[in-house]
């Protein structure tokens, strides 16, 4: 740093190749990305595959690790489903825990956020809605799309309501992956600037007695980054849960 | 709040240095496509080992400990109630006989005590009884005796009578001192 490098807190995003992989013409070279996504299944799999190994009667801390986690998403998916959508567990856990791995993972310093790529957030967003319409039309036919028609409207209203609804319905994967997206990216941009302009500070003469003030905020803005990896993983994941309750009972 | 805010205007005189190090011209990490096919690849090959991972191994064993552990706590929470029940009725017999037990001992010792009562009660009676029986047969053996002993006196008046009379040189019958002394006694 004391080369005078400018911090660029886009760096922070860019894919590296590690190793160059084509398939069918297709460029899916072994990233940066793809490291902390293997990290991510790795941690996962550490505390639910191994750390319930044992089955123990009276739980060692990776064991609670697993089971807080398993209630965790078992009651979110509960409370807004119902019952019927244990039937969806794996797929909400699996999320859950990914998404929120990701975020955490994310926060360690030089490390790659998975989750700050909007092709992620979106496969994961256009992963969930497919789920809901395959369900609900599996489940319910052509009565899924009653969806986008609110019961005991009278007819003039319905003719403005129900392009409104599908409109709104065709948001939900835009918004749910913005969403983790913009607060993946913009957490680590502020973290990247203030602790870059901590940096710069210092080496900037007189400046540098004012140094402490941005890296203050970095402490706090880490404080804060970590709530909103759970949060934002939370809320995706609820989110998730309630898009799939549409699918289960779509009547209004 | 005013924290933020103190902290971004103190470094505002600073951007112009921060800002001139800054080269440019570089895209938006995020929105190059050219990445999108590598991070798909990968992410499906990840998270469709993780959900495969998740739906056959580690949440049906995390759900099953889950379910043995209710099981057993709510087995051991039942057993517990159960002794806590059969304690209670065990406690509820062991009063009852207590009870019955103090009642008995009550009873025994009453009767007991009316026996022995009654028994002393007889004896008092039968040395009573056996007193006065004794006592009647020594009174009639003194009124004999007192009458004996009267008789003899009357016997011996008559003698002394005769003698005395005799002595001063008078004549006298046994029928008249009889008399005599009937008089006197009369």
């Amino acid at each position: 740093m004391a080369s005078g490098k400018a911090i660029e807190p886009m760096q922070q995003f860019e894919i590296k190749k590690i190793v160059e992989l084509q398939l069918f013409g297709t460029d899916i070279s072994f990233t940066n990305a793809s490291v902390w996504m293997l990290i991510a299944l790795a941690v996962i799999s550490l505390i639910t595959v191994y750390g319930s190994a044992q089955r123990a009667m009276v739980p060692g801390r990776l064991q609670s690790l697993s089971e807080m986690s398993y209630e965790f998403v078992a009651n979110t998916l509960t409370g807004v489903t119902g019952k019927e959508g244990m039937q969806f567990f794996p797929f909400v856990f699996s999320l859950f825990m990914f998404v929120f791995a990701a975020n955490l993972l994310g926060m360690i310093p030089g490390s790659f956020t998975v989750t700050s790529q909007i092709v992620v957030t979106a496969a994961f967003a256009l992963l969930v809605i497919g789920t809901v319409v395959a369900v609900g039309v599996a489940k319910h036919g052509s009565h899924f799309f009653g969806l986008f028609v609110p019961s005991g409207v009278p007819v003039p209203i319905l003719i403005l309501m129900v392009p409104i609804e599908i409109i709104s319905f065709l948001s939900r994967p835009v918004s749910l992956s913005l969403r983790l997206f913009g607060n993946m990216l913009a957490g680590h941009i502020v973290l990247k600037a203030f602790g870059g302009l901590t940096v710069m500070l210092l080496g900037a003469g007189a400046w540098a007695v004012i140094s402490p003030l941005p890296l203050l905020m970095a402490v706090a803005v880490t404080a804060l980054e970590f709530l909103v990896a759970f949060l934002q993983a939370y809320v995706f994941t609820i989110l998730t849960c309630v898009y799939l309750n549409d699918a289960l009972h779509p009547g209004h | 709040m005013r924290f933020v805010l103190v902290t971004l205007i103190a470094t505002l005189p600073a951007l112009p240095a921060l800002a001139a190090g800054d080269g440019g011209g570089h895209r938006f990490p995020p929105f190059d496509s050219s990445t999108y096919a590598g991070q798909l690849f990968w992410l499906v090959l990840t998270f469709g080992t993780l959900y495969a991972l998740m739906s056959r191994v580690a949440l049906p064993r995390i759900g099953s400990v889950l379910e043995e552990r209710r099981a057993t706590i709510e087995g051991a929470l039942r057993a517990a109630s159960a002794a806590q029940k059969e304690a209670e009725e065990q406690a509820a017999a062991l009063e009852a006989s207590l009870v019955k037990a103090r009642a008995n001992a009550q009873a025994i010792a009453t009767e007991a005590r009316d026996k022995s009562s009654r028994e002393i009660e007889a004896q008092r009676v039968s040395v009573e009884k056996d007193l006065a029986t004794k006592l009647a047969a020594a009174e009639a053996r003194i009124t004999e005796t007192k009458m004996q002993a009267m008789g003899n006196v009357e016997a011996i008046a008559k003698d002394a009578v005769a003698a005395i009379v005799e002595q001063l040189g008078g004549k006298t019958t046994d029928a008249a001192v009889a008399k005599a002394i009937n008089a006197a006694q009369g």
